[in-house]
C-alpha cells in the first residue's frame, strides 16, 4: 500500500498532507510513503503500478477548518474546483481526469482532503488543521490496518 | 452612432499557467484602450527571507521559489556567490550542472507544451480533455517528462526541490555507470522531443507577428542554458553585473510582481523566441534539422510559434544531455571550495521561462546583506500585455468566449510562472 502526501510546506495549511505522510513514514515501514507537490505527472507516476494507494491534500471547499473529507476517486473521481488549493493550477482532480484517460489509475485511490484555511506563503499551520493532521493520521493507520487484514 | 460602445473581456481566473492571476482588455468604439495582466499572488518576500542568512544556503533556499524551475533558481544564486567567492566551476562539475538544468528543461518544457499550452491550439479545455481524444500524444508527453525528471533525480538528488547543488559544485557526483544508464532514456527523448515538434509544428497558428526586442543569454560554440553574456536584438551586449544599468525593475498598480523594462528602449522579450532568434546557429544537428522541418526560420516573431521552439529546445537538451553524459568523467572532489569574502555578486542563467538575475551582497564572513531576483515573468510582463493589445485589435470581432480564449492563449506563449513572478491570471475584457 502507498500513501502519498501532497502540498507545500511553506504555505501554511496547504502542508496538511505532507505532515500526514511524514507522521506515518517511521511509524508503518509496511506503507510505502511518497510526498509531492501535486502536479499531475508527478503523481500519475507515484501511483501507477500500485494496487491500493491513498493521497492526503489539503482543500478548500468552503467547509469549516479542519473538515475532514474522504473520497474515492476511481467510483466517484474528484470535485475539480476543491483541489485547487495546491501550488499549481493543475492538481489532484486533473491528475485523476488524465490517469483515467490514459489507464493509468491504481487498482484503489482513497483521497482525504484536509480543509484549510490560509494558504499564504512563509504561514504555519492553523490549529484546527493541525488537529485535524492527527485524525487523519488514525483514519489512514486504519484504512492500512483494513488493507493489511484483507478486509 | 452617438453612444459609446465598451466592451470588457476578462477571465478572473487564468488557468494553466503556474499561480494566480487575471487578465482584463478594454474596448471602446472597436479599439482597445486599455490592456492589464494582473498578478495577485502575494509577493513572496524571498529576498528580505534570505537578509542575514549564509551565503552557502542560497541554492537550497531559492530552489524553494519554485516547484516547476528549483535549478534555475540554484543556478543563478551559485553563480553569484561563486563570482564574488572569485570560485571557478569548469570542467566535468559545469557539465553536470548543465546536464542537471538540460533535465529541467526537458521536464518544465514537456508540462507546458503539452499539458498547459497544446489544449489551446486543438479546442481543449484542459489536458484531460486532450487525454481522452490523444492518449498517445499525452502519453508520450508524460513519458518526456519522466525522462526529464529522471535527469534532476540522478543528479538533483530528487526531482522536486533538488538538494544537492552545493556552491562550488554538488555535495555528490554520481559516478560515470550511473549516467551510462540514463543513454537509452536520453537516446529515447530525442526522438520523444523529435516528435512534438512533428506535432506542434502541425498546429492551426494565429497569423500574428510581432517586432521583440529579444534578450538572452550567449556563450560562443554552446545553445545559452547556465551561463553567457547578456544580449539582444538591438545590440545589446553586457555582463550580468552590468544589468541594473541597462534594465530596471517598476511597480505598477494592478499587479503584485515587478515590471521590468530596458532603461533605453522598454519592453522587451525573453525566453525561447529570444534564445532561438539569438542563439539558433549554435543549436545541435538534430534540433537544427527539427526546426527546418518544423518551417521555423532563423528568426521566429510569431508568439503562438513559441510552442514549437519549446519542442525544438527539448530536441536540444535532450541531444545536449547524452553529449554530456557520453563525455563524462567523475569529477574529484566534487566541489571546488568556495571561501566568503565581502563583496556584491551576480548571476544569470536561461530558466525554462527566459533568464533569471540575481544579484546578491554579502560580508566577510559570507552573510547576505542583500538579494535581489528578478524572474523572467516579470521581464516579459510588458511584453505579454502588449501582446495582448496586439492580438485583442487583430480578433476584436471575434464573439466574446473566442476572444478571451485567444487573449489567454497568448498569455499561455510565455509560459508564465506567476509564483516566480510575485514575488498570476485573470481574464477581464471591457467592451460594454
Amino acid at each position: 500500500m502507498r500513501l502519498i502526501g501532497v502540498g507545500n510546506r511553506f504555505r501554511g495549511d496547504d502542508a496538511a498532507g505532507l505532515l500526514v505522510a511524514e507522521r506515518l513514514r517511521s511509524e508503518l515501514p509496511e506503507l510505502e510513503v511518497l510526498e509531492l507537490e501535486g502536479e499531475p505527472a508527478g503523481l500519475i507516476e507515484a501511483w501507477d503500478g500500485a494496487g491500493a494507494v491513498v493521497v492526503v491534500d489539503a482543500v478548500s471547499s468552503g467547509s469549516p477548518p479542519g473538515t475532514i473529507h474522504r473520497l474515492d476517486a476511481i467510483g466517484e473521481g474528484l470535485p475539480a474546483d476543491v483541489f485547487r488549493a495546491s501550488t499549481h493550477a493543475m492538481g489532484l482532480a486533473e491528475a485523476v481526469g488524465l490517469a483515467r484517460a490514459l489507464g493509468r489509475l491504481p487498482g484503489s485511490l482513497v483521497v482525504y482532503g484536509l480543509e484549510g484555511s490560509s494558504f499564504e506563503a512563509g504561514e504555519s499551520l492553523s490549529p484546527p488543521v493541525q488537529a485535524a493532521v492527527e485524525r487523519v493520521a488514525t483514519l489512514v493507520r486504519q484504512e492500512v490496518a483494513r488493507f493489511t487484514s484483507g478486509t | 452612432m452617438a453612444r459609446a460602445r465598451k466592451r470588457t473581456i476578462k477571465t478572473d481566473y487564468l488557468a494553466r499557467v503556474e499561480g494566480e492571476g487575471a487578465m482584463r482588455v478594454e474596448v471602446r468604439d472597436g479599439e482597445v484602450t486599455d490592456v492589464k495582466l494582473k498578478i495577485y499572488e502575494p509577493p513572496r518576500f524571498f529576498e528580505a527571507f534570505l537578509r542575514g542568512r549564509a551565503f552557502t544556503e542560497v541554492p537550497d533556499i531559492t530552489a524553494r521559489i519554485c516547484g516547476i524551475c528549483p535549478v534555475a533558481y540554484q543556478m543563478s544564486s551559485a553563480q553569484a556567490m561563486e563570482r564574488i567567492c572569485g570560485a571557478e566551476v569548469e570542467g566535468q562539475l559545469r557539465a553536470l550542472r548543465r546536464l542537471l538544468y538540460c533535465g529541467e528543461w526537458i521536464e518544465s518544457h514537456a508540462l507546458h507544451v503539452f499539458m498547459l499550452h497544446a489544449p489551446d491550439f486543438l479546442g481543449y479545455e484542459s489536458a484531460v480533455d486532450l487525454a481522452r481524444d490523444h492518449p498517445e500524444v499525452v502519453r508520450r508527453a508524460l513519458e518526456l517528462k519522466k525522462i526529464g525528471n529522471g535527469l534532476m533525480t540522478l543528479i538533483g538528488g530528487r526531482e522536486i526541490h533538488p538538494v544537492n547543488v552545493r556552491l562550488g559544485g554538488f555535495y555528490r557526483t554520481p559516478e560515470r555507470r550511473e549516467l551510462e544508464a540514463l543513454v537509452p532514456q536520453l537516446e529515447r527523448a530525442v526522438e520523444l522531443a523529435q516528435d512534438a515538434v512533428r506535432f506542434t509544428a502541425g498546429l492551426d497558428f494565429p497569423d500574428y507577428e510581432r517586432s521583440y526586442e529579444f534578450v538572452a543569454l550567449r556563450q560562443p560554440g554552446e545553445y545559452p542554458i547556465e551561463r553567457g553574456r547578456i544580449v539582444s536584438s538591438a545590440g545589446l551586449d553586457i555582463d550580468a553585473s552590468e544589468y541594473e544599468e541597462h534594465f530596471v525593475e517598476e511597480h505598477v498598480s494592478w499587479s503584485n510582481a515587478l515590471h521590468s523594462r530596458l532603461r533605453a528602449r522598454g519592453s522587451y522579450l525573453c525566453g525561447p523566441l529570444a534564445r532561438y532568434a539569438l542563439n539558433s546557429e549554435e543549436l545541435s544537428p538534430a534540433a537544427k534539422a527539427a526546426a527546418a522541418e518544423a518551417g521555423l526560420g532563423a528568426v521566429e516573431r510569431n508568439p503562438f510559434r513559441s510552442i514549437v521552439v519549446r519542442s525544438v529546445e527539448m530536441v536540444y537538451a535532450a541531444e545536449e544531455a547524452l553529449r554530456i553524459v557520453r563525455g563524462y568523467e567523475r569529477p574529484d572532489p566534487p566541489a571546488v571550495d568556495v571561501v566568503p569574502r565581502a563583496g556584491v555578486g551576480h548571476g544569470c542563467t536561461e530558466a525554462p521561462r527566459g533568464i533569471l538575475y540575481h544579484r546578491y551582497e554579502i560580508d566577510s564572513e559570507g552573510t547576505i546583506l542583500s538579494a535581489k531576483i528578478v524572474p523572467p515573468t516579470s521581464q516579459n510582463q510588458k511584453a505579454i500585455e502588449e501582446d495582448l493589445r496586439g492580438v485583442a485589435e487583430r480578433y476584436l470581432d471575434l464573439p466574446e468566449p473566442e476572444l478571451a480564449l485567444r487573449c489567454e492563449q497568448t498569455i499561455r506563449n510565455y509560459d508564465p510562472c506567476i509564483s516566480c513572478a510575485t514575488h498570476f491570471l485573470r481574464l477581464e475584457v471591457d467592451r460594454s
